[in-house]
């Protein structure tokens, strides 16, 4: 598995895409701490281009890696290796160097206006956490499509895609037209219940949290506060991230154990 | 060393496989026959377990193939079409493969043998056909392996290479290794094969020497009674659109008895 996953990893590092990737956190970053040197505003204006950025990324690298190394996969699935390892290795090997990206050209900036010095440190971590998360979580789903969609590349990068559109705007856009249209009944428990099936709103709202400015979601921020703002509630969410998590780690697995090659 | 049981396997609804049982434990060569889509490379892939079998057992070293993995390295393996990353380098990849299955193997003879040594350094998606066939033999034959499964192995080679790799499949069958070769070039499985599988349609039409087959066809050589065999099939199951000639030029007649 390390082995695969080594391979993997420094065949992302060898692509210019992800270096791309690196300076656009990086510039983006250095040019919000121009207009502000407040870490905490700076957090804030990340978070939004993170909570979308990083799922769309993930996506599109996800079904392109798949495509890509589908030689690469050929030559494996001769050799001596379970199918689980080779796919598994090199889902984990993109999900890495995607991460990887992501911390280091978000940190490095934080790191020269001196995060480790400021109060801030800790919504900077949830940050760099949930992006992390849903680097990983989307990849996963994107690389499980692309792997269902085996020969069909158009209709595994519409899928995937579709996938990311469907978390990232139509689903907020559902609930919030169902939050519109019931607002005469207490739909604070249904909101905390939907919010647990899109990662990406998930982990929004721990980010938000974290931040202390849940105030801004009025009365269902505080139904929130009250559940997620203490330490259960937290660890909670990141359970429920975790859950995500596992379910394309667990279909990869699987497709990969049935599938004909 | 490899059986096969009654292995069916059907993609969708085309049944390509049709309850084969087969079995290659003699050392020596057998070559894998069949017009394109009788079902040759799907065979070898089961085989291999790079395709599931819908029904039927895989024994390979006389244990269950389902779910293994461990056996492969028992098998060296050419793929039909020879694929490879194309960013890397061939010293690269043959480096990497000795790497993942983190075996030593020696492979200075196979470069001298197919003339690699100045494709060492290039990249894989620089390479013509032909260099890519090596680069791909060279890795199914990297490790001494009890069993050797071939899936055209002369696709693209020029003569030199092609007397080489004679050379190395006649050695290896001296040192008692099975080999499986898949191949439409006749000649080289007169040269060649000890024994002649046939698939035709999923199923296994003939199973012997390739005199015998030569006889019970009745050909003067080998071409001639695949011919003959592939003819009289045709003939026995297919029912062929008629072809008449009338007035207004060619016209098409379905034979359209009630069956």
């Amino acid at each position: 598995m390390l082995k695969i996953l080594k391979y993997s990893f420094f065949d992302m590092m060898r692509s210019r895409w992800i270096y791309l990737y690196f300076g656009f956190f990086f510039a983006f970053t250095l040019s919000l701490f121009l207009i502000s040197t407040d870490l905490s505003k700076v957090v804030v204006s990340l978070m939004n281009v993170i909570l979308i950025l990083c799922p769309l990324i993930a996506t599109v690298f996800g079904v392109m890696y798949y495509y890509n190394s589908r030689e690469f996969t050929e030559l494996l699935l001769a050799q001596p290796i379970a199918r689980r390892v080779i796919f598994l290795g090199q889902y984990i090997g993109l999900a890495l160097s995607l991460s990887l990206s992501l911390l280091a050209g978000v940190g490095i900036p934080f790191v020269i206006y001196g995060i480790f010095q400021s109060a801030d440190i800790w919504n900077f971590f949830s940050l760099l956490l949930n992006g992390v998360f849903l680097s990983f979580i989307f990849s996963g789903i994107s690389f499980w499509i692309a792997l269902k969609n085996d020969q069909q590349k158009i209709r595994g990068f519409g899928l995937a895609l579709a996938v990311w559109l469907f978390f990232a705007v139509i689903y907020d856009g559902i609930f919030l037209l169902l939050l519109l249209s019931f607002s005469d009944y207490p739909l604070e428990r249904f909101a905390l219940g939907a919010s647990m099936f899109n990662p990406i709103d998930l982990s929004r709202i721990t980010v938000l949290l974290q931040l202390d400015i849940s105030a801004l979601m009025g009365y269902t921020g505080a139904v929130f506060q009250q559940f997620l703002g203490n330490g259960t509630g937290m660890l909670f969410a990141f359970g429920v991230l975790t859950l995500w998590l596992l379910l394309p780690l667990w279909r990869i697995g699987r497709i990969a154990g049935v599938k004909d090659f | 060393m490899i059986s096969v049981t009654h292995l069916s396997k059907s993609f969708s609804r085309l049944e390509v496989l049709k309850d084969i049982s087969v079995d290659f434990t003699r050392p020596g060569i057998t070559a894998v026959l069949g017009p394109n889509g009788s079902g040759k490379t799907t065979l070898i892939k089961c085989l291999l377990g790079m395709v599931i079998p819908d029904q039927g057992d895989i024994q390979a070293f006389g244990q269950p193939v389902k779910g293994q993995w461990t056996y492969r390295s028992q098998i060296g393996y050419l793929p039909q079409i020879a694929r490879f990353p194309d960013n890397l380098r061939v010293k690269e990849l043959i480096a990497m493969i000795k790497d993942i299955r983190g075996t030593a193997a020696d492979e200075a003879p196979l470069i001298e043998a197919f003339g690699l040594e100045t494709y060492l350094d290039k990249k894989l998606g620089h390479l013509s056909g032909g260099t890519k066939q090596k680069v791909n033999l060279l890795l199914a034959l990297l490790y001494d392996t009890p069993v050797i499964i071939m899936d055209e192995p002369t696709a693209g080679l020029d003569p030199i290479a092609l007397i080489r790799l004679k050379d190395i499949i006649q050695r290896e069958k001296k040192r008692g290794k099975v080999i499986l070769i898949t191949t439409h070039i006749i000649s080289l499985v007169e040269e060649i094969a000890d024994e002649v599988v046939f698939l035709l349609e999923g199923r296994i039409h003939f199973r012997g020497t390739p005199e015998q087959l030569r006889m019970q066809y009745a050909g003067a050589n080998l071409e001639e009674a695949i011919a003959n065999l592939l003819l009289n099939e045709n003939q026995a199951t297919a029912v062929h659109p008629k072809l008449t000639q009338n007035h207004n030029g060619i016209a098409l007649h379905k034979n359209l008895k009630p069956c």
